[in-house]
């Protein structure tokens, strides 16, 4: 007989591999993408490939010269994060702005902490971050985004339409008086209506006008294991609950009522791509059910922190990127071992 | 359909290559190779010469210790050695070979087919015959089983769980059992129920035996006390604490044993044994096992004597598949891969052998950890494998005793698991028998001082 091969036990596995996850979230935000291919046509295209070229091209360049390791291209990490990249990004972005996110997110976001599996901040936010403060007036303009329907009716919208987004007016929304201001803000608001906002047409970063699509990815992730229910879900609620609490607090001027204002929140900007593909990055978020709950509700509480009272008029990176810094710290809550008795 | 409640993963379960085939016995070889290690605890002491003459049932070793096992005779012939030699994984072991003749078993032993329902020994008797036989846990772990049936002072039983779970994949021959010896099982069961005095007893049955299920139903119709519960399908549900948490709903705590939740469980193949120690007078000289792959020829469930090479149960599987990579003692999640056939013989602890192609054999090279926690999503035991194995890489006995890595019970779910191929039980594995050794001084300074 010849040699046998001797290895520990289970001498089975899954069939699961960092590829495959990766494949699998790729193929999540396929329906996302196409709707911005409708959304803003040929600039979707050219910032994604430009992006995932960029991102991919630098970790090559990192790995094969920088630490002359065999290089890390085949497990896909890379072209997830250039594609997250061009989905935060507005898609007129200039190309060597474009460029300088993908190397700043691989090259600073990444691989100076070992690469895959050693980063605490999602690389992807890291670059969009980097560029939004470096570049806040090209980050900030976004071409409106024409829907499924105007797209069908062969109406062109051109970058001349470029102007805020829903956000933009939700963020002056609260504690307004009742006066002309608030009557204008409302509707400027509802030009965008929620279904617009749900099926893909307003302003917005590339990846991030269609919430339907953003959510069906999700549910998909979701169903395929690829990620577990409690980030999204405890985003999602969280600001949902601020929002209604903010309604209920008499905070807002007439014409919105709590329904739609909460509606809108979830609805517009990076909620839906954040909670779903952001957030969920494995290497960044913790690892118990009880630290992922957690890590969600401080993400939706700091979002709408942000979103009420911050500068910005959207936080959903920079609430991410605070909460993966306390990941390590939510990973020393241990789950249940078994047979635990619950602490009274 | 209930099941336990903390992690547990699907494998594949391909037991539809030896699933129902019927038991074949296993001819007698010309010499039997018996182990003195067939169990956990003390070896078993040889009870016997060179050059004596021996009778299926006689007694070879006797058992070296509270927690040990008698070692009956399997064979009839001659002792012709009494010798040290190497196990299939290279580790030393005590053996004694016997040159067969013929098939002459002790006039004591009860051959006859025929069902014997009645039992009417006191508790301590059916513990003293079980004990005598030399009964162990044939699921796998192989602890003596009279010891199971002497509950510590201060606990009491109140149910018993049998095994009828068989959660590793390929293996089948505790399902062809439940089918061909169902009656000898039942009254296995009222046997142990009256040696523990309990009024309770549970079959614990995965739903992917179906007839097995219905089968043993209609046979504990009209056993008062005696229920069949189907489980949904989870790897590692055959653990001794998950099938206690799948059967009645509680977990026994860590360190402790399941008599802490008043529950005592059995394979239902040491429940065949029991049957058959006690009502036929027939000590433990042989046990089923399944031979099975995906290229094996015959595969199948094999009644096999103890100290019968295997290489001759191979041969009636139609021997060595083309293009094997290992051969498996056990199961794929358990097992343990051997280094050689030539020369290992059966024994209590062998429930199966598994022969893997060559492109299942290797372990792929492990990718760096992305923290996917999907190892912690796992385990059954609720511990963090990542974290563990960290925690060994960087020698930090203390945090590991702390984060329980003694309550780890070598599953599997999170190499299974891993994304990355991890191999975190290479990892864990050391850390326990480090950590144990820690806890067993500590044990040994606190009872001097």
């Amino acid at each position: 007989m010849e040699k046998l091969i001797v290895a520990p036990a289970p001498h089975a596995h899954s069939g699961d591999s960092v590829r495959r996850n990766m494949l699998l979230v790729i193929a999540a935000l396929i329906p996302a993408y196409a709707v911005s291919i409708v959304a803003f046509g040929w600039g979707a295209l050219i910032t994604m490939a430009i992006s995932v070229a960029a991102c991919v091209g630098c970790e090559w360049l990192i790995t094969k010269y920088l630490l002359k390791q065999k290089p890390t291209l085949c497990d896909c990490s890379a072209v997830l994060t250039g594609m997250l990249l061009a989905f935060n990004v507005p898609s007129n972005l200039d190309w060597w702005i474009l460029v300088l996110g993908a190397v700043f997110a691989i090259g600073v976001g990444k691989m100076t902490f070992g690469g895959l599996g050693q980063n605490p901040f999602n690389p992807a936010l890291v670059g969009r971050v980097f560029l939004l403060i470096s570049f806040p007036a090209q980050m900030t303009t976004w071409p409106k985004a024409q829907g499924f329907a105007s797209a069908i009716m062969g109406q062109q919208v051109t970058d001349a339409n470029s102007g805020a987004t829903p956000l933009y007016y939700l963020k002056h929304l609260v504690g307004l008086d009742n006066g002309p201001e608030a009557v204008k803000t409302v509707a400027d608001l509802k030009m965008t209506s929620l279904s617009d906002a749900f099926l893909g047409a307003m302003g917005g970063s590339l990846g991030e006008v269609c919430a339907l699509a953003l959510i069906l990815g999700g549910l998909f992730l979701i169903c395929t294991r690829v990620i577990t229910w409690h980030i999204p879900v405890s985003i999602i609620a969280t600001v949902a609950l601020f929002a209604a609490c903010t309604g209920w607090a008499g905070a807002l001027p007439e014409g919105i009522d709590t329904c739609h204002y909460v509606a809108y929140e979830l609805l517009t900007g990076g909620v839906m791509l954040g909670a779903f593909f952001m957030a969920t990055d494995y290497v960044t978020s913790p690892m118990s059910a009880c630290g992922k709950l957690i890590f969600g509700i401080g993400i939706g509480l700091i979002v709408m922190v942000i979103r009420t009272w911050g500068n910005y008029p959207e936080g959903m990176s920079f609430a991410i990127l605070m909460m993966n810094a306390v990941v390590p710290l939510l990973n020393k809550i241990r789950p249940r071992h078994f047979g635990e008795k619950k602490k009274a | 359909m209930r099941t336990f409640r903390i992690g547990g993963v699907h494998p594949q379960d391909n037991k539809q290559y030896s699933a129902h085939q019927a038991i074949t016995e296993c001819p007698l070889p010309k010499q039997a190779i018996i182990p003195l290690v067939q169990h956990i605890g003390a070896p078993a002491q040889a009870a016997v010469e060179v050059g004596k003459k021996v009778k299926v049932g006689d007694l070879l070793a006797k058992a070296g210790g509270f927690v040990s096992a008698n070692i009956a005779s399997p064979v009839s012939g001659t002792v012709s050695k009494i010798d040290q030699a190497t196990d299939a994984w290279g580790a030393p072991m005590q053996v004694i070979v016997i040159d067969v003749e013929g098939d002459e078993w002790a006039e004591t032993i009860d051959r006859t087919p025929e069902l014997k329902t009645e039992c009417t020994l006191e508790p301590k008797e059916i513990v003293d015959k079980i004990a005598a036989a030399g009964i162990v846990g044939l699921g796998g772990a192989c602890f003596p089983t009279h010891v199971k049936l002497l509950p510590p002072p201060g606990k009491t039983a109140e149910v018993l769980i049998i095994n009828g779970v068989e959660c590793e994949p390929y293996l089948t021959c505790d399902h062809q059992l439940m089918l061909e010896h169902g009656e000898e099982i039942v009254v296995g069961i009222r046997i142990l129920m009256r040696a523990l005095n309990v009024s309770r007893a549970i079959i614990g049955i995965e739903n992917n035996k179906k007839d097995a299920i219905q089968h043993m139903q209609e046979l504990v119709k009209d056993v008062p006390g005696v229920e069949v519960k189907a489980l949904m399908l989870k790897y590692p549900q055959g653990g001794e604490k998950q099938l206690i948490d799948a059967c009645i709903g509680r977990q026994v705590p860590s360190g402790a044993l399941p008599i802490e939740v008043g529950a005592v469980v059995d394979n239902v193949a040491t429940v065949y044994a029991v049957y058959e120690a006690v009502q036929k007078n027939k000590p433990l000289v042989s046990r089923v096992m399944t031979v099975t792959g995906k290229d094996v020829k015959h595969p199948g469930n094999y009644c096999v004597r103890f100290g019968t090479p295997i290489d001759e149960v191979i041969a009636l599987a139609g021997g060595v598949p083309e293009g094997t990579g290992k051969i498996i003692g056990g199961g794929p999640m358990m097992g343990r891969a051997m280094d050689h056939t030539e020369g290992m013989p059966a024994n209590k602890r062998l429930s199966g052998l598994l022969f893997l192609p060559e492109a299942e054999s290797h372990r792929p090279e492990p990718d760096p950890c992305i923290r996917c926690a999907k190892c912690v999503d796992a385990c059954p035991m609720g511990l963090e494998p990542y974290l563990l194995s960290k925690l060994f890489e960087n020698e930090k006995w203390e945090e590991l005793e702390k984060h329980d890595i003694m309550d780890c019970i070598d599953c599997g779910c999170c190499v299974f698991t891993c994304p990355s191929h991890r191999r975190l039980l290479d990892d864990i594995r050391p850390g326990k028998a480090k950590v144990g050794g820690i806890l067993r001084e500590r044990a040994a300074a606190a009872k001097k001082g």
